[in-house]
């Protein structure tokens, strides 16, 4: 008998609750399923035209012309005493380490696994901090786009330590 | 044949000529000639230029664009040496040209170079001037091999087939085998056993029935004592389960949903070392930690459309692995084959397995940046599961006894320092666990 009980219970399913309704959230949660929303998706894209507090525009497009002129002109807003190395490198070590390995010497643990290929060496590209900034946020070929896992500051941070790399490896 | 035959035609006379008129200074300096030329150009391509050095310095440059055989950001690469002098009359110095830097070629107005740049959308390939001719020989030379692997993966395949096929007759054969092996032993003893009471019955012994004595049942159901020692037992032990099943009530510790999309953290998080807050981004800064948007799998995936054959284990095969990055970029709209987003997506509705009724709050970033806790304290070892499941019971207990045992993490943060010495003093500890610090109030979780 007890065995049977056990049987009942099936792990891909939840389990029962007492008195629901203290459980089950009144608001909308996120990533919840609402009719409200299109698609019944509660998930959504920031509305175009819009901008989120705290962040600023990108002036630059998308395009080899836009790559070229950040690479050119556009700097970090961060002082000297605001560059934080420490957390540059914790950001670093989580979102590009993976491919382009802690020394920024392209030998990153999916490239040394031959998942991903052609990663470059910081050191054999002509790359300025806003070519870095710029490639964060647009992406370049292979590589995606982090505009949506870094915030501003934390992508200028990021760019500082890959500067510091670069600095290192071309010693 | 007819070529064939013509150019044989056409090559047998000079043979002719120079076995015979070898007075013939002219032609015989044309020979002579043609000779040399090959003499001097086909060890150079023939021998120095190294398809394994090749590939190596293919992997490294041009692999983040090109692929030999699949359209990446740029062209497949395979045979492009003989498709562009057959299609285009290109020559290798034209491809010296265009690695060396592709942005010039297009601008000296060369047609080819512009058609296939406004091809690929107008993306640019990087200049490689520091490659030398030795290098891109050698990188022409390793994109001129044929393609070996699905030989290689077809002959494999089969020889896999067969042997599986192999395998599971040989087993059928051992079942069958065994089971004629009982069957003949167990009419074997039938039979031995009907000659034995034969042999009884003619020599006349009896075969002895058990005695009947007083039962154990009677003499239990008689007493008692003991009926009441025993039904107290089991209201006791009944009313234990019950209470078990009802305090297990609401607790999906060991929930494992199915996936839309099967996903391993095993792979991911475990094999590849891929940090947990590459994908689950917002638990740095934020109350959830989020279930990644699929253009961030993209980051990835736009390189890797299949697992490698190492990857594949004996319960998942690489097709089943294959089909499921597959089913990632139908949900994406991403067209593999032409390298774009068709535009058509459909969201991906993940199972959520971890969920707090919505009377207890609870906070990611608290818990992940400021107290500094491993995701596997609470998640359990998420980077051996194949398939995702509820480590933790996440009951209210569970919140307690951790805030109760963990200290927490006071250096480098200024925030702390006030409130860590008044408290300090007050319980006159210098290490403070979260419960002290006000983690058991109920208001921290409940609101
Ligand atoms: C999935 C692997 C991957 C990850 C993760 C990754 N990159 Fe890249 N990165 C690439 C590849 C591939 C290229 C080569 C792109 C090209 O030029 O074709 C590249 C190129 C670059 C370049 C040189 C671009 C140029 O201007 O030539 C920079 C700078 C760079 N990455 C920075 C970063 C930073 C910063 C991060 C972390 C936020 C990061 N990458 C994360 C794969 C990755
Ligand atoms: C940054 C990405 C990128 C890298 C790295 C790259 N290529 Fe390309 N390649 C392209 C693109 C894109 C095209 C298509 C033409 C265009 O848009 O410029 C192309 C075109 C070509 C072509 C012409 C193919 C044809 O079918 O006409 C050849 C040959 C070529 N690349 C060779 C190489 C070699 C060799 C390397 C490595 C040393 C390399 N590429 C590295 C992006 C790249
Ligand atoms: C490559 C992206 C990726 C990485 C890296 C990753 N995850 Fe996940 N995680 C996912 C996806 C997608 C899901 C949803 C599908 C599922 O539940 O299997 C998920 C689900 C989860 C869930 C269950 C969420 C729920 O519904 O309750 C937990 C817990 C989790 N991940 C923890 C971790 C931890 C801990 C790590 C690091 C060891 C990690 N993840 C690394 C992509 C990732
Ligand atoms: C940082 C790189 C990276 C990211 C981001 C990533 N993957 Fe993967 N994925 C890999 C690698 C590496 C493999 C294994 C390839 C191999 O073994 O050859 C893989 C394999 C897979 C597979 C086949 C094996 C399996 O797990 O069933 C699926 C499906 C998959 N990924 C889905 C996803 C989804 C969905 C996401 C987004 C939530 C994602 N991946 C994000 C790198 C990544
Ligand atoms: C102190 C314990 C604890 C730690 C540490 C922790 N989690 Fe969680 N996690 C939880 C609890 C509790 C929930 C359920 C939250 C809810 O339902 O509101 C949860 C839910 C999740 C979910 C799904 C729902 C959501 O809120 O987004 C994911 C994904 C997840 N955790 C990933 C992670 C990752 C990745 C880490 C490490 C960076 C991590 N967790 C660290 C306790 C923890
Ligand atoms: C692995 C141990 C651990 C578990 C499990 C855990 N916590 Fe915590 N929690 C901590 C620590 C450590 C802190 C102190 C963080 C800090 O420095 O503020 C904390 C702080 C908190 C705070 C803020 C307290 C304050 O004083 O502001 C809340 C709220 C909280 N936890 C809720 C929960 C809930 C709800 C659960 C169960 C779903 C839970 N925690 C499970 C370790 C844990
Ligand atoms: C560390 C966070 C935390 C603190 C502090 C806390 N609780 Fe809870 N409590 C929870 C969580 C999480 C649950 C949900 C447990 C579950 O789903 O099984 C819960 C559930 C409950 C429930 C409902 C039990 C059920 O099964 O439905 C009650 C009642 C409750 N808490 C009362 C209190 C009281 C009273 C206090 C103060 C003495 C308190 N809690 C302090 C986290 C906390």
């Amino acid at each position: 008998m007890i065995s049977g009980v056990w049987s009942c219970q099936d792990n891909s399913r939840p389990n029962y609750q007492f008195f629901p309704n203290m459980y089950e959230p009144v608001g909308y949660e996120a990533y919840g399923e609402y009719e409200v929303f299109p698609n019944s998706q509660e998930a959504l894209l920031p509305v175009k035209g819009t901008i989120a507090r705290g962040y600023s525009l990108y002036d630059y497009d998308n395009t080899n012309e836009g790559y070229d002129a950040a690479l050119k002109a556009l700097k970090s807003p961060l002082s000297d005493n605001e560059i934080d190395t420490k957390r540059g490198k914790e950001l670093y070590d989580i979102y590009c380490g993976i491919c382009h390995g802690g020394k920024g010497a392209g030998q990153g643990k999916l490239v040394k696994r031959e998942k991903i290929l052609g990663v470059p060496s910081y050191a054999d590209r002509p790359i300025t901090q806003g070519s870095i900034y710029h490639v964060i946020y647009y992406g370049k070929n292979a590589m995606g786009s982090y505009a949506n896992l870094l915030n501003e500051e934390e992508r200028w941070q990021v760019t500082a330590y890959v500067e510091a790399l670069r600095a290192e490896l071309l010693k | 044949m007819e070529i064939v035959s013509k150019f044989k035609n056409q090559h047998s006379p000079i043979v002719d000529m120079k076995q015979e008129n070898s007075q013939h200074p002219q032609i015989k300096l044309v020979f002579f000639g043609i000779l040399l030329f090959s003499f001097l150009f086909t060890p150079l391509h023939a021998q120095e230029a190294d398809p394994v050095k090749g590939k190596a310095l293919f992997n490294a440059n041009c692999a983040a664009c090109h692929q030999l055989d699949k359209k990446m950001t740029g062209p497949a690469l395979r045979y492009v040496e003989t498709r562009l002098s057959e299609d285009e009359g290109l020559d290798r110095e034209w491809l010296y040209g265009w690695i060396r830097n592709s942005a010039a070629v297009i601008k000296s107005g060369d047609t080819y170079a512009n058609k296939i740049y406004n091809e690929y959308n107008g993306a640019a390939m990087t200049a490689f001037p520091q490659l030398s001719d030795e290098d891109l020989d050698n990188i022409l030379a390793y994109t001129a091999q044929d393609k070996p692997a699905p030989v290689v993966a077809a002959t494999s395949g089969a020889a896999q087939v067969n042997s599986e096929g192999g395998s599971g007759l040989s087993k059928d054969i051992i079942l069958g085998a065994l089971a004629i092996l009982f069957a003949l032993l167990a009419l074997g003893l039938f039979l031995v056993n009907k000659t034995l009471r034969r042999f009884a019955a003619a020599n006349g012994v009896e075969v002895q029935e058990a005695i009947k004595r007083p039962s154990l049942w009677k003499a239990y159901v008689k007493n008692q004592f003991l009926l009441l020692v025993t039904a107290i037992f089991f209201l006791l032990s009944s009313a234990y389960f019950v209470y078990g099943y009802f305090m297990q009530i609401g607790i999906d510790q060991g929930y494992q949903p199915i996936q839309p999309i099967h996903y391993s953290h095993k792979i991911h998080a475990g094999d590849n070392g891929i940090d947990c807050k590459y994908c689950h981004s917002s638990a740095r800064v934020s109350k959830h930690s989020g279930i990644p948007s699929l253009n961030v799998c993209m980051n990835c995936h736009k390189s890797i459309y299949e697992v490698a054959p190492s990857t594949a284990t004996e319960e998942y095969s690489k097709e089943f692995y294959d089909a499921e990055i597959q089913k990632l970029y139908d949900a994406v709209g991403w067209d593999d084959e032409a390298q774009q987003y068709t535009g058509k997506t459909k969201p991906v509705k993940w199972v959520r397995i971890h969920n707090l009724p919505d009377f207890a709050y609870f906070n990611h970033s608290q818990h992940v940046s400021v107290a500094g806790l491993e995701c596997q304290t609470c998640h359990g070892p998420v980077e051996e599961m194949e398939i995702m499941y509820q480590h933790s019971p996440l009951t209210m207990g569970w919140c307690i006894n951790c805030h109760r045992e963990t200290n927490v993490k006071v250096e480098d943060n200024g925030y702390y320092e006030k409130i860590h010495e008044a408290l300090s003093k007050k319980y006159g500890v210098d290490k403070l666990t979260a419960a002290q610090m006000g983690g058991l109030e109920c208001g921290k979780c409940h609101y």
